[in-house]
């Protein structure tokens, strides 16, 4: 029976990225995230209660958060209230697992909100194996002012999956991207923060010059982007705290593009040209002192740190056509890594290490792909008109990325993807958007 | 395939590009003494017009202001080379104009690649005008990669407008 029950849990989604160590883990209630997909796990969350008179819509939303993150995983399937047979009406009540059995959820979360005189928001929970009659993990709470409770139903959540996943998790973190209005040839473009589904947006830049490209530093706390603002293309840094940017590339009468942070934030590399040449930079922030680290007539852009800052990933034409490289991070000879048919470029790390996410263009196609640092089985995840600019959601399973319409009416939009291929969803903003970079785990 | 729709849209650059110069060239086909020429016809022409051949509206319409370039190229055809004759000859007749080229790619790319390859493609502009006598002082250029299409279908047509690098003049600091 409990060896039934066991494998039954045992889930398996894409590849290569789940040690085997990981299996000896603690409880049943598990989703390996390995191979091939049987199918999502189902769970139950009833209506958090609501522990004062202020807190009662504030838990139904706070619930509501909390479903639509993990389901949005495509690991998990919520069992819809009208099915549940128990009521929990008090955080404190004991389970009774047999009814949420008998309704096949797997996994069991409750928990109750509170708001304290002050406005304050306090969220607990607890997450139950229904089928083994237990807790998995230990209740946690969580605080903030009101204005945070999305926060605090994405904490929540991301114990949830972190738990039932053994993997890292990735809902309370945000997204920098550019926010498009407006026709093709009459596109206005600001720089936009948000949570990673799409809520809280705020606008960083106004519309009066192109932006491109932001990044996130490694502690989410500034934007680098490229800026037309001085009628030129320029390397800006944006403090998200105070919405305050400066130019960080001064040199009169060239363009500097495709910035991204090292991973210890200390250092930019970026993209300059010199006449027809295009190499790639880097500069130490604090002493604004620069060191070249590509030579040679070709375009060079869209670097990338490994994770450990040793090595950096980027595109070059030298070889005739649009391929991706790697090199030491104090620069020198890159070593090819794309072989396939066609063009790669906008090659980004895996904050895990092992992967590298490009977009590549072939037979009119675009698509999003990864492969492995040595750019060995590599794998698209995506195909349509013109997908481009992965960026890695801070645990290395999901990535974002822009796609736009073919025609004269074409338009934006900003998708995620699961590094299997599958769960392809498309994140809710306002107007296009395009060039996402996901910020850390906050 | 790749072969074919290359050569396709070589033919469509030739087209539009012989199109911009046909008023200018068909009639001076050496491409040496057309801004010249029009210098000496000064009776009866409102300053400032596309008759004025002084004038910006001039430049932009009897010289042709911009250039076409095959997908992922920067190299410039014979009939690029002809109009940017055009351009240094009237730049050198007016001398009080400043140039800012802008390069442009179509929107089969990716984004930062194609700031690049603008780039590319307005310096050729900018090195063959500076060949033919204009002085590097006068001239800057800068991408603006596939951010400012003036065509907007996703057909060969349109992109082939759109791989462009234009010459922008503005009157110079003495006036």
């Amino acid at each position: 029976m409990r060896q039934a029950v066991t494998a039954a849990l045992m889930l398996v989604l894409s590849g290569i990225l789940m040690p085997l160590a990981a299996l000896a883990q603690s409880g049943p209630l598990r989703i390996e995230i390995t191979e091939g997909v049987i199918e999502p796990l189902p769970y139950a969350v009833p209506g958090f209660v609501a522990e004062s008179f202020e807190a009662q819509q504030l838990a139904q939303q706070v619930t509501q958060v909390i479903a639509a993150d993990l389901t949005g995983t495509g690991l998990f399937r919520e069992i819809p209230r009208e099915a549940h047979i128990s009521q929990i009406t008090s955080f404190a009540s004991p389970i009774a697992f047999a009814d949420w059995k008998a309704i096949n959820a797997q996994a069991l979360i409750t928990g109750a909100v509170t708001v304290d005189g002050a406005g304050g928001v306090v969220v607990k929970f607890r997450v139950w194996d229904v089928f083994a009659g237990t807790e998995l993990g230990q209740g946690m709470q969580f605080s903030s002012t009101a204005d945070g409770w999305r926060r605090l139903a994405h904490k929540v959540a991301d114990q949830v999956y972190s738990r039932i996943t053994g993997e890292t998790p990735y809902f309370d973190s945000r997204v920098v991207f550019v926010s498009e209005t407006g026709p093709k040839n009459e596109r206005a473009k600001r720089l936009a923060i948000m949570d990673y589904d799409g809520e809280n947006l705020q606008y960083l830049t106004d519309s009066s010059a192109i932006v491109l490209a932001p990044r996130f530093s490694p502690g989410g706390d500034r934007v680098l982007y490229t800026s037309y603002e001085t009628g030129f293309p320029r390397v800006h840094v944006l403090s998200v705290g105070n919405v305050q940017s400066r130019i960080l590339q001064t040199t009169e009468g060239v363009m500097s593009f495709a910035p991204r942070f090292s991973p210890d934030g200390t250092t930019v590399v970026y993209s300059m040209t010199q006449g027809s040449n295009t190499d790639i930079w880097a500069m130490d922030i604090a002493s604004g002192a620069t060191r070249r680290l590509t030579t040679g007539p070709a375009i060079d852009t869209a670097p990338s740190f490994s994770p450990d800052g040793s090595q950096i990933v980027f595109e070059s034409d030298r070889s005739g056509s649009q391929q991706l490289y790697i090199m030491p991070a104090a620069g020198g000879e890159g070593t090819r890594i794309s072989f396939g048919q066609g063009r790669y470029g906008t090659p980004v790390w895996s904050p895990r290490g092992d992967l590298i996410a490009f977009t590549k263009q072939n037979a009119g196609r675009f698509h999003i792909g990864v492969m492995r640092t040595d750019g060995s089985e590599e794998r698209l995840l995506t195909a349509s008109f013109l997908d481009e600019g992965p960026t890695w959601a801070p645990n290395g399973r999901v990535i974002m990325f822009s796609r736009e319409t073919q025609g004269a009416q074409g338009a934006t939009a900003l998708y995620s993807v699961d590094i299997s291929g599958r769960n392809l969803r498309r994140v809710r903003t306002p107007s296009g958007g395009s060039d996402p970079s996901w910020g850390p785990l906050q | 395939m790749k072969h074919t729709s290359k050569a396709l849209m070589l033919v469509a650059a030739l087209a539009v590009g012989a199109c911009t110069n046909a008023d200018r060239f068909d009639n001076d086909p050496s491409g040496g003494g057309g801004a010249g020429a029009g210098t000496g016809q000064s009776t009866g022409i409102i300053p400032g017009s596309a008759n004025d051949p002084t004038s910006s509206a001039y430049f932009q319409q009897t010289v042709g202001d911009r250039v076409l370039f095959a997908v992922d190229q920067s190299t410039l055809g014979p009939e690029a080379r002809a109009t940017l004759e055009g351009q240094a000859q009237w730049l050198l007749t007016n001398p009080d104009y400043l140039a800012v080229i802008e390069g442009h790619a179509d929107e089969q790319g990716t984004r930062e690649y194609n700031l690049a390859l603008g780039a590319r493609r307005a310096n050729a502009v900018m090195e063959y005008l500076i060949s033919k006598g204009v002085a590097g002082s006068r001239l800057k250029f800068v991408s603006y990669g596939k951010e400012r299409p003036i065509e907007v279908c996703s057909e060969e047509a349109c992109y082939a407008k759109n791989r462009r690098a234009v010459t922008i003049i503005s009157a110079g600091l003495t006036g």
